[in-house]
């Protein structure tokens, strides 16, 4: 009985330990995530940078923020979400695929294909025109 | 013959969208919280340490939240505007020190007057980001419910004051 309980007591202590390991974040892991959101968001103030690569004051401390919330166990898309909350769409350096940025993503493509008919049906016209 | 005149149309379309395009200001970004609560916050006074401000800051009153600091050059452009505001009592005016030291924004009020009634001191942009400030001066206009109602980006000129912002003060008031 004593062994029995012994054994169900380490058990419990290793799983407990086990849980404790896996839920805490490494100083490294956090600043591998952390600079994976800062990567993703524009520094609002310098128009085209994101924050990871500014000086400037406000990136400084938007980055001290993203650090903060992914040491206090938030993921990426939850920091990246909570920043759009105030600073909107215009915070992500990648436009979201959504309705007013359709034109945006697709219009490349159409053009293309657009490009690609003007010119398979002008050189078919250029063949038959050749004697 | 009407073939010829599809790169013109083209080039017209295409001459139109951009040209809609430049007159967009990029710097004036919309706000995201107009008609939302003031975020919860907790920071202290700029002239007092003891005293911590909270979002029932902004409860039960119409009130003009502007965002300035020592370092705010601009700032200085709109402070006769805010000081003759807070002398015919049209508003009640919370500052935010933004991004400041405590003795220089207490030295900057004192060398140019002080319209607030409350200055929260923010100096690690907690609260900035949370409303999402791009820079000073940034006014927020926040109903009685404490729901943010306008914002105003950059120097709020006498004309703003008495065409735009002084109104819907007034506004709000009534509601």
């Amino acid at each position: 009985m004593r062994v029995f309980l012994s054994c169900l007591i380490c058990l419990f202590m290793s799983a407990s330990l086990f849980m404790s390991a896996s839920a805490q974040l490494t100083h490294s892991e956090i600043n591998a995530k952390a600079r994976e959101v800062n990567r993703a968001l524009r520094c609002v103030v310098c128009q085209n940078q994101s924050i990871d690569e500014s000086d400037a004051p406000l990136a400084v401390d938007m980055r001290k923020l993203v650090h903060r919330q992914i040491s206090a166990g938030k993921s990426e898309d939850e920091v990246i979400a909570y920043m759009r909350e105030t600073y909107g769409d215009y915070v992500l350096l990648k436009p979201p695929v959504q309705g007013n940025t359709l034109v945006l993503w697709f219009a490349p493509l159409l053009l293309l294909l657009a490009g690609l008919i003007w010119f398979v049906r002008s050189s078919r016209k250029g063949e038959e025109e050749t004697p | 013959m009407i073939r010829a005149l599809i790169p013109l149309l083209v080039f017209l379309g295409l001459g139109a969208f951009f040209a809609v395009g430049l007159t967009k200001d990029p710097s004036q970004l919309p706000s995201e919280l107009i008609n939302r609560p003031v975020p919860a916050f907790s920071l202290t006074e700029l002239q007092d340490e003891q005293t911590v401000l909270d979002e029932s800051l902004f409860a039960g009153r119409v009130s003009v939240l502007n965002v300035f600091g020592s370092w705010c050059t601009a700032c200085l452009a709109e402070h006769p505007v805010l000081m003759g505001a807070a002398a015919r009592k049209q508003a009640v005016m919370i500052g935010m020190d933004w991004r400041d030291s405590r003795k220089d924004g207490q030295a900057w009020l004192r060398a140019h007057g002080n319209p607030y009634s409350q200055i929260i001191f923010d100096e690690a942009s907690q609260l900035a980001i949370k409303l999402g400030v791009t820079g000073a001066p940034e006014s927020f206009i926040i109903d009685k419910s404490g729901h943010i109602r306008y914002k105003h980006t950059g120097i709020i000129t006498h004309e703003d004051w008495a065409q735009r912002l002084h109104p819907l003060i007034e506004r709000l008031k009534a509601e």
